[in-house]
Order: structure tokens, then C-alpha cells, then sequence
């Protein structure tokens, strides 16, 4: 535990468990909606941000805060329109995004260890300005998703609906967009680009194989996600592994013994109620 | 005289250029149960999203309480029933979940829950027969449950109006009794109805009014039509598809 005492990994677990704890609140909308997907894509808009921000020596987490952010209007723009040619325009902006991140990283001083900090995360070398933005934006990311659900779970659940209700359904469409670019972003230090919609949609799955209700997979997949992300860590910090590697194995690990525990004990209870009633189904003709 | 509930004047839609509703014009009163029958590509359904204002208008005009539609904003007054949920979800959620996203409506996008909000929705749970499957998620429920639970939140919202989409298709008999009865008395508290169906079964004693559409126009407005030929006989079952189905119920995948 003293590699705890260093000021860095104190850095490194508080960001990792905002990030634990914001990325499932924010997740739980997109799985809601079958979108589970699109933080991965704009996790590579992202990454022209950090390219952006390398090359004009500005702090890369805020400008890709503000690239990803208009990325994933964009996005939303394509989705309320419902072309059909929707997904090719979200292909061109996902694969722009990359090509457009790696040659401006390229163009920039910064090494390709700068790259792949943001391409796979590297929570260990946070700086004390890049865990202020990742604690203010997901302080303010998770006040949000949790005051407004009963409206993010409307318009989810059933947009049209949502839209007789008189509901802002516009305005909240594009909140989630916002809000999937700041996860996305602050994100990005701890797991990295390529790995950022593991941390919004797992532990939601994970949560929802034994839930009943919205409210409780909300707070289960936010519980699991600080579970990831601590464990994560302490693992990282012990087994010298990658930590945004670790905590998605975690969050994984943490998926599979849920379902398999789920499902050896539906095979238990079935085993039981057929002993109990046995197949006591009467003929319907009588032969001979 | 109080303006009317709604009022299409020369409705026109049409979809991709094809004219799917030509020249339509409707008046419902306050109090009035008015029943929008039809074949399946009428235009009923087209009419009613119409009057919600989930389609656009080519041309005429729609009013609701007397507001043009474009600058209605009072949607507490309506209660909205959809055939069935769109996409569905990922996400479990309970009955009384989906419910409480009727009183949103009513109290907005930022105040919490609070004790009316409570009772309402225990009471519409109550009124369609679902109070002891509150907790339950709503991908458990047969057919004809989830679609009382659809106006259960419909109804938790208190509404004057009620537009409902084919509320009985496919729904066991058991919930279109119980589907009946809470309409019953959301009628009996002096409140509208707008409802598109297929065959009306139980819900024909509430009718007050029947309008035909076809293709695209109105063909009858007056008292409910009776069934004809085939449709007549006491034991027809009215089935139809309605796309790919899956026995478990809506919500599932």
C-alpha cells in the first residue's frame, strides 16, 4: 500500500474513481437507447482534440473536451435526422477523427509515449491541473445525470412519448451528447480513447443481469464501476500492470462471475421446480 | 360555448410526396368518446400523430383547446397512448417506473417527485389492475399488461384528453376488460377520448362517436358503424399480424 503514500498515485485513484463512478451514470442512458457504442466513437473525435491541443501547446484534455463535444453533436444531429445514410457519416467522422489525431500528434513535439498515453490511458502521470478538470467535470457530469433521470429515462425509453409530454426532448439529446464528449474525455487519461466505452457500458451490464428497475441498475452499475476502478488500480499499483487495462479486466472479470453465478443459479432453481412438479400434463387422446 | 377539445381543418399529410391523409377535417368535443376506425394504411394512425404533432402538416390546420398546435405548450392536458414502445430498451426498468414518466408532464423536467406525484401514480396503477406488479420489470409482463401499463402513465398524468393508438390489438381479453374499465372511468370523470382502432370489443359501449377513415379521407363520422359480413359473427376472432411478434411482450428484444 505505501505506493499510495506518492502524491502521484493518490492522483491516479481519486481520478480513476470519478471516472469509475461518472462513466456508468452517463453510460446507462446510451445502453438505454442501444447506443452503447458511441462513446467509442467519439473517443476518436477525441483524439483530434489531444492532437489539437499537443500541437498549439494548450492543455490536450480541454481541447479535446471541446472538439469531442461538437463531435457528439454532430452525432446526435445524424441520429435525430434518421438518413439512412446516418451510419456513413458517422463512419467518415469516427475514422476522420483518428487519422486526423495521429497526424496532428505527428506534426506536434510530442513523442509517440504521448500518443499511446491517450490512446490506452496512463493514469500515473495525471498532473494536478488534468485531475482538477477530471474532478470538476465529473462532479458536474454526475450531479446532472442524476437530477434530470426521470427525464433522460423518458425521452430514452420512448422519445416519442417524451415529445406529447412537452418534455425539452432537443435539449436533453443534446446534453447526453455533451455529457458522452465529457466522459469520454476525462476518460481518456485513465483507460484511453480505445477503451473508454468499456467503463460506460460494462459495469451496466454487469448490473442489469440482476436488476429489476432503472434507479437500481443506475446505482449498481455506479458501484461496480468505483469497484473497477479501484480494484483496478491497487492491482496496477501492485502487479506493475497498465491501470486502464486493469480496471477494464476488472470491470470484465466482475461481468462473467455475475453471469456465470446468474446463470448456474436459474439452472439450479429450474432443476428444483421440475423435481417439485413433475410433467403432469394429461393426455389429450387416449390410443386403444 | 367552450372552444373545441381539437380541431383538424383541411389536414393534408403527405409522406415522401405520397398523400397519406387529403383534406381532412375533425371536431372533438369535451366529453366526446370518438373512435377512429379504419383499415390497416387508412390514415388513422397518420391522423392521430397528426393531431399530436409527431407529423407534420402539409397543409390546413390543427388546434388543440382552442391553441394552434404550433404554439400549443399546455401537453399536461394530454394524455398519450401509443400502440407499443418503439425500439424498446437495454436497460430494465420497473412498471412503476414507466408509469411515473407520465406525471413529468405535470411537474417538469426539474422538481422531484413529490407526494401527488406519489398518489397519482399509485392511482393509475390501481385504475388498470397493475398496483401489485409495481415493482415488477416491465419486460416480464405480457402483451396486454405492458399496454396497460402504457395507460396507466398516460392516465398518470391526470389528463383531459386521451389519444390512444390501436390501445386493444393483440392484447389477451382478460387486459382489454381491464383496459375497459379504467377508460370507463376516466370517461365517467367527464374527460375526452381519442382512440384509432381495429375493432372496438369491449370498448364499444364507451363510443360516443365513430369516424371512418379511408384511404386517406374521411368516409363516416356518426354512430358507430356495425360490424359487417364475416367481422359480424358473435365468435370472430379478430386477429391480425402486426409484424414480427414475440410471444414474451414489447419490451423484450
Amino acid at each position: 500500500m505505501e505506493l499510495f503514500q506518492y502524491p502521484f498515485m493518490q492522483r491516479a485513484l481519486i481520478g480513476a474513481l470519478v471516472i469509475g463512478l461518472a462513466a456508468p451514470a452517463l453510460g446507462i442512458y446510451l445502453v438505454q437507447r442501444r447506443l452503447a457504442l458511441i462513446g467509442d466513437g467519439v473517443g476518436h473525435v477525441a483524439l483530434t482534440g489531444v492532437g489539437a491541443g499537443l500541437l498549439l501547446n494548450r492543455s490536450p484534455v480541454l481541447v479535446a473536451v471541446v472538439v469531442a463535444t461538437l463531435g457528439a453533436i454532430t452525432i446526435e444531429l445524424v441520429r435525430a435526422r434518421g438518413r439512412t445514410s446516418g451510419d456513413l457519416a458517422l463512419a467518415l467522422l469516427f475514422y476522420g477523427g483518428i487519422a486526423g489525431g495521429v497526424t496532428l500528434v505527428g506534426l506536434s513535439d510530442a513523442t509517440s509515449a504521448n500518443l499511446n498515453a491517450y490512446l490506452f490511458g496512463s493514469l500515473i502521470t495525471i498532473s494536478p491541473q488534468d485531475l482538477t478538470t477530471i474532478v470538476v467535470l465529473g462532479v458536474v457530469l454526475l450531479v446532472t445525470m442524476l437530477a434530470l433521470r426521470p427525464a433522460l429515462f423518458a425521452v430514452c425509453h420512448d422519445e416519442e412519448y417524451a415529445r406529447v409530454a412537452g418534455l425539452p426532448v432537443r435539449t436533453l439529446n443534446m446534453l447526453l451528447a455533451v455529457g458522452t464528449a465529457v466522459t469520454v474525455t476525462i476518460s481518456m487519461r485513465a483507460v484511453g480513447v480505445l477503451l473508454i466505452s468499456a467503463l460506460m457500458v460494462v459495469p451496466v451490464a454487469t448490473a442489469q443481469q440482476v436488476t429489476r428497475g432503472f434507479r437500481s441498475t443506475m446505482a449498481a452499475a455506479m458501484a461496480l464501476g468505483l469497484f473497477a476502478a479501484g480494484s483496478g488500480v491497487w492491482v496496477a499499483a501492485n502487479a506493475d500492470t497498465a491501470p486502464g487495462a486493469s480496471v477494464v479486466l476488472l470491470a470484465i472479470a466482475s461481468f462473467l462471475v455475475v453471469a456465470i453465478v446468474g446463470a448456474g443459479r436459474r439452472a439450479l432453481r429450474r432443476r428444483r421446480t421440475d423435481a417439485e412438479t413433475p410433467t403432469a400434463e394429461p393426455h389429450e387422446v387416449v390410443l386403444g | 360555448m367552450s372552444a373545441p377539445v381539437i380541431a383538424v381543418t383541411h389536414g393534408v399529410v403527405s409522406y415522401d410526396g405520397r398523400p397519406v391523409l387529403r383534406d381532412v377535417s375533425l371536431t372533438v368535443d369535451a366529453g366526446e368518446v370518438v373512435a377512429v376506425l379504419g383499415a390497416n394504411g387508412s390514415g388513422k394512425s397518420t391522423l392521430i400523430r397528426a393531431v399530436l404533432g409527431l407529423v407534420p402538416l402539409n397543409a390546413g390546420s390543427i388546434a388543440l383547446f382552442g391553441t394552434p398546435l404550433r404554439r400549443f405548450r399546455q401537453w399536461q392536458r394530454i394524455g398519450y397512448v401509443p400502440q407499443r414502445l418503439g425500439a424498446g430498451s437495454g436497460v430494465p426498468a420497473t412498471v412503476r417506473e414507466v408509469v411515473a414518466s407520465g406525471r413529468l408532464a405535470r411537474r417538469g423536467v426539474l422538481r422531484p417527485p413529490g407526494r401527488a406525484d406519489r398518489a397519482a401514480v399509485d392511482a393509475a396503477l390501481a385504475a388498470v389492475g397493475l398496483a401489485d406488479r409495481a415493482g415488477d420489470p416491465v419486460a416480464t409482463l405480457s402483451g396486454g399488461q405492458q399496454q396497460r401499463t402504457l395507460i396507466a402513465r398516460a392516465l398518470a398524468g391526470e389528463p383531459e384528453l386521451l389519444v390512444l393508438d390501436e390501445p386493444t390489438a393483440g392484447v389477451d381479453a382478460a387486459s382489454q376488460e381491464a383496459f375497459a374499465g379504467a377508460l370507463h372511468g376516466f370517461v365517467d370523470g367527464g374527460a375526452t377520448v381519442l382512440l384509432v382502432a381495429h375493432e372496438l370489443g369491449p370498448l364499444r359501449p364507451l363510443i360516443s362517436r365513430a369516424v371512418v377513415v379511408h384511404h386517406g379521407g374521411i368516409a363516416h363520422d356518426g354512430a358507430v358503424p356495425e360490424p359487417a359480413g364475416h367481422h359480424a359473427e358473435p365468435d370472430h376472432d379478430h386477429v391480425h399480424p402486426h409484424g414480427p411478434d414475440e410471444p414474451t411482450g414489447l419490451w423484450s428484444s
